[in-house]
């Protein structure tokens, strides 16, 4: 059959148009999120001399070094992994067809916990040192991240292990999850009742997520494995928005439901390992930056993806800024502040609800 | 001749649903697969897009073997509308979108536009293309979904139960839009359907299923009281009434042995 006597829709064309200023819209909200969050601290460097020694007209050496070597690994670290959860959440919301799932539904936070206890009381990753300027020292970080790291794949290995024998279903993989969360949050306990104090203490210290941690080598990592995975996720988009569809509906359109749900569970946990592996656990960005995003701009997968990207940059980076402002010159970790920060805005969002 | 299928074998869990199931479709028809609960229709409609795997037969479709299809090919010749579907916040308009997804290949062109917007003027519903969906009633869900699997472009359209929560006025909507377009664009139509009434006045041909197997197979000329009474299990009396022919169930037949 053929239709041959449709229009071109201004209508529509016009609605598409206003979703895509929203997405230009966050990217400027983003950069300025960004200058800002450069520009204040200890010291205050005016954001026009930000933009200047971004830009390689250095103002002066001393300020070259804050920017370069503190806080734009710091800024950037933050817009990396707020993005990379943020887009991890979204996907694993419409794998798993649940709007309670995030990306650490399948218990990656608690393996990542679990690895970085095992490295620092089992391998004595460091013997923790505690002094005034630092509260804890992780001396070996490579180990444990390291550990983190191939705690948070084994998790994800027994899910798709699962996946394979009972079939990729929502239920397998969140109930999976379940019991995998609380499997490894029993082994870190047990770790814990274990430890002396100091290491009770880095094991604590380390589940603060903190995006201050990570070196110009490990940002470059993440960038580049959060870029792939989104550009992944953006490539898929109209398989996720046929599975939001129903299963049979995208089955009806060509969608190898059972596949792209196992590829994106592991595309989605292995982008949410690295981040953990380096910075601990950073929660409710993942979870509800998407829904932040689909409140303003719906569920078409084609926006809510970048969109969610950019909600999670933002967010994690304000917090951020503000974790490292509101107690000056101490600087609290960023998980600690993402929740404060986003869940006022978020119920306000559930509030208002959707945008007309 | 645009579906056939022959020795078709389908297994759950080697468990066996259907067997020897075997039927002809030509273009233009409207084809009612008929039976009691769980006998195996819907089972048997997602045999015919390979969205379910039969264990044994050949389904061809204008020729070709499905099997030998992948599965966005199928998907190019064949639209499915499920029973169930699930709503988001998404236009109407995006919603039907999705149903270009085996013709899309990077992002959606002028002629996927199109052909949307014309999709929504043949279901008259222009009105409601930039509702949201997550607001619609069931009967305007279903048009969505019906307008969905159309710009499919398909060859034969497989439906579940297609008025199974609608009201009167929107089942002889939906039935008749349906009747309308197999019509108009020499496709074919194959439903499931509880209502026999209904199929009567849609359907040209039937399929009655029963243990598994198609126990009856024709025209018009099949559906007698002996056929309906024997396949579910309940005495019915064909009448006509302001010129259609209806069914009228009487009382169960109480079970061998009283109960």
């Amino acid at each position: 059959m053929h239709f041959a006597d449709g229009e071109i829709p201004l209508d529509y064309l016009g609605y598409v148009r206003r979703k895509g200023l929203w997405l230009v819209g966050g990217l400027i909200l983003l950069a300025l999120t960004g200058v800002y969050s450069i520009s204040v601290g200890a010291v205050a460097i005016p954001p026009i001399e930000v933009l200047q020694t971004l830009l390689g007209q250095g103002v002066s050496d001393k300020w070259d070094a804050i920017v370069w070597n503190v806080r734009l690994p710091q800024t950037l670290t933050a817009v990396v992994a707020g993005a990379g959860l943020s887009v991890a959440g979204v996907a694993m919301q419409s794998i798993l067809r649940n709007p309670l799932a995030s990306p650490f539904t399948l218990g990656i936070s608690n393996a990542g916990a679990f690895g970085a206890a095992l490295a620092i009381v089992i391998f004595s990753a460091g013997t923790m040192q505690s002094s005034v300027a630092d509260a804890v020292t992780v001396t070996n970080p490579y180990l444990v991240t390291g550990s983190a790291f191939v705690s948070c794949l084994a998790a994800t290995a027994v899910i798709l292990l699962i996946s394979h024998v009972r079939g990729a279903s929502p239920e397998v993989m969140v109930l999976a999850g379940v019991a995998l969360s609380s499997l490894f949050t029993a082994g870190t306990m047990f770790l814990q009742y274990f430890s002396n104090d100091a290491q009770l203490a880095a094991v604590v210290f380390w589940t603060f997520g903190d995006v201050g941690r990570a070196t110009w080598a490990q940002l470059a990592l993440m960038a580049v494995i959060v870029g792939v995975s989104t550009a992944f996720f953006i490539a898929n988009r109209w398989d996720y928005n046929a599975i939001d569809a129903g299963d049979e509906t995208a089955k009806g359109l060509g969608v190898s439901v059972e596949r792209v749900r196992l590829v994106g569970m592991v595309v989605a946990a292995l982008v949410t390992a690295v981040i953990v592996s380096f910075l601990g656990v950073i929660g409710f960005v993942g979870l509800a930056c998407p829904h932040m995003v689909r409140r303003l701009i719906g569920d078409d997968q084609r926006y809510l993806i970048p969109g969610s990207c950019l909600m999670g940059g933002i967010l994690l980076l304000a917090s951020d800024t503000v974790a490292r402002l509101i107690i000056a010159p101490y600087v609290l970790p960023v998980a600690v502040l993402t929740s404060f920060m986003g869940a006022p805005v978020f119920l306000y969002l559930i509030l208002r609800g959707y945008r007309r | 001749m645009i579906l056939s299928v022959e020795e078709l074998r389908f297994l759950y869990r080697n468990r066996e649903i259907l067997n020897e199931i075997a039927f002809t479709i030509d273009q233009g028809e409207i084809v009612a697969i008929l039976g009691p609960n769980g006998v195996g229709k819907t089972t048997l409609l997602r045999c015919l897009n390979r969205i379910l795997h039969p264990e044994r037969g050949s389904i061809l479709l204008d020729g070709e073997d499905l099997r030998d299809l992948s599965t966005m090919e199928i998907a190019r010749r064949v639209g499915y509308v499920p029973q169930r579907v699930e709503t988001g916040r998404l236009t109407a308009f995006d919603a039907v979108l999705l149903g270009r997804r085996p013709h899309i290949g990077w992002d959606t062109t002028e002629t996927d536009l199109r052909i949307v917007d014309a999709a929504f003027r043949r279901l008259s519903m222009e009105h409601l293309r930039m509702s949201y969906i997550d607001e619609m009633s069931g009967g305007e869900l279903q048009k969505i979904a019906i307008a969905r699997a159309l710009v499919q472009e398909p060859k034969i359209l497989l439906l579940d139960e297609p008025t199974s929560n609608l009201d009167m006025l929107n089942q002889v909507n939906i039935l008749s839009t349906i009747a309308h377009i197999v019509q108009e664009h020499g496709i074919a139509a194959v439903m499931t359907m509880h209502d026999l009434n209904h199929a009567i006045r849609y359907a040209d041909r039937f399929i009655f299923l029963k243990d598994g197997t198609v126990h009856t197979h024709g025209g018009h000329e099949v559906v007698t009281a002996e056929v309906i009474e024997e396949v579910y299990g309940i005495p019915v009396t064909i009448g006509e009434l302001a010129g259609v022919r209806c069914v009228v169930p009487g009382e169960p037949v109480p079970a061998p042995g009283g109960a």
